[in-house]
């Protein structure tokens, strides 16, 4: 049972959300292995509907006082670039893709980031170059 | 001689302006320059947890924290639920690993924030000068031994609000900053801003050090 796990921390990243549950990025999941997506959405507007089917199940949740467990169960993690959602992540030995958020102050969260990419830590990407960050998926 | 006698009063307002403000800039001078720290069995401590990320990171150093470093106080925004939810389970946490634990206080305090995401820098201005407003009367409340802050904008009221307290002579007060672990090339503006104003400033990144040689680097320690 493949999962993969979407987190935005304590912040609204709709965009991130928005992609990873459009439809076509949905069939592309279950396409690649996935049986189970679990969206953390923070703060966001975008609440995509939950459902479940045969094979393939859709959470979706705002916060849970610790994600420990669901880092835990994942396959793979697709998080903002928040330290905290990182370190929690790669502390779990997960492969891990970090989505920047173009649309916050400065983007500092580039230069985390970019860091953590040079040494070969995980592979980041927008969310408009998210669906051709296929080796990672 | 009415005009000799306004000019006179001029002058002497003048001067005592002039004798005030030489002595606000060696008071801060002098408490910047102290470094005389006795060692104590007991340090009380004020953590400003900001929301998100910061407290999350703080949290985390704080995780190996001694006894010997309370009571504990943190502060966060008034609009910050979170937080409190985290600290609370981390001290409750923190409590149940180690029973010697269990005695020792922790306190949570709000302070307006100073800036929420995205605000614009000039009303920034407004509401980091009210937070200033507020912020006094709690550090002045508390009298912390040792204010220890990661960089969000709630941390610079507070961290000024704490030297203040030492320049009129109530209470010096050890500023500790850990810059985020975000922050690998540049510094944020709190980072830039108590850089100055602090006596530890510690990095997390090589690079950091490298621009700023007074700075503290002890790798990751988050």
């Amino acid at each position: 049972m493949k999962c993969m796990f979407v987190t935005v921390g304590t912040t609204s990243f709709d965009d991130l959300i928005a992609c990873v549950s459009a439809p076509d990025s949905l069939q592309k999941i279950e396409s690649l292995g996935y049986n189970r997506l679990i969206l953390q959405i923070g703060r966001g507007t975008v609440v995509p509907e939950t459902f479940s089917t045969e094979s393939f199940t859709l959470d979706v949740y705002r916060y849970k006082d610790s994600l420990k467990e669901d880092i835990r169960k994942a396959d793979l993690v697709i998080s903002h670039a928040g330290a905290g959602s990182c370190l929690e992540a790669l502390e779990k030995g997960k492969p891990l893709v970090v989505v920047i958020n173009e649309k916050l102050m400065n983007s500092h969260q580039l230069e985390l980031a970019k860091q953590l990419h040079k040494e070969s830590h995980l592979f980041y990407c927008t969310c408009s170059t998210l669906r051709h960050c296929t080796p990672a998926w | 001689m009415r005009r000799f006698s306004a000019l006179m009063c001029v002058l002497i307002l003048a001067a005592a302006a002039g004798a005030v403000a030489a002595f606000l800039i060696l008071r801060i001078w002098v408490v910047l320059r102290s470094r005389d720290f006795m060692p104590r069995e007991s340090l009380s401590i004020l953590v400003v947890a900001g929301s998100g990320g910061h407290t999350t990171e703080i949290l985390r150093l704080l995780g190996s924290l001694s006894n010997a470093y309370s009571p504990r106080h943190y502060v966060i925004a008034d609009t910050d639920e979170m937080s409190a939810n985290k600290i609370n389970s981390f001290e409750l946490d923190r409590a149940d690993r180690d029973p010697s634990n269990m005695y020792t206080k922790y306190y949570i305090h709000r302070i307006p924030r100073s800036r929420e995401v995205r605000q614009s820098w000039p009303s920034t201005v407004f509401t980091t000068l009210h937070s200033m407003w507020l912020s006094f009367p709690l550090i002045h409340q508390v009298k912390p031994d040792l204010v220890l802050c990661n960089g969000p904008g709630t941390c610079v009221p507070i961290c000024v609000s704490a030297l203040l307290l030492g320049i009129l002579g109530i209470k010096k007060v050890i500023i500790v900053y850990v810059e985020s672990v975000c922050r690998v090339e540049t510094l944020s503006l709190s980072g830039k801003i108590l850089f100055h104003l602090s006596d530890y400033f510690i990095v997390q990144w090589p690079a950091l050090k490298e621009k700023y040689p007074k700075s503290v680097y002890l790798g990751r320690i988050v």
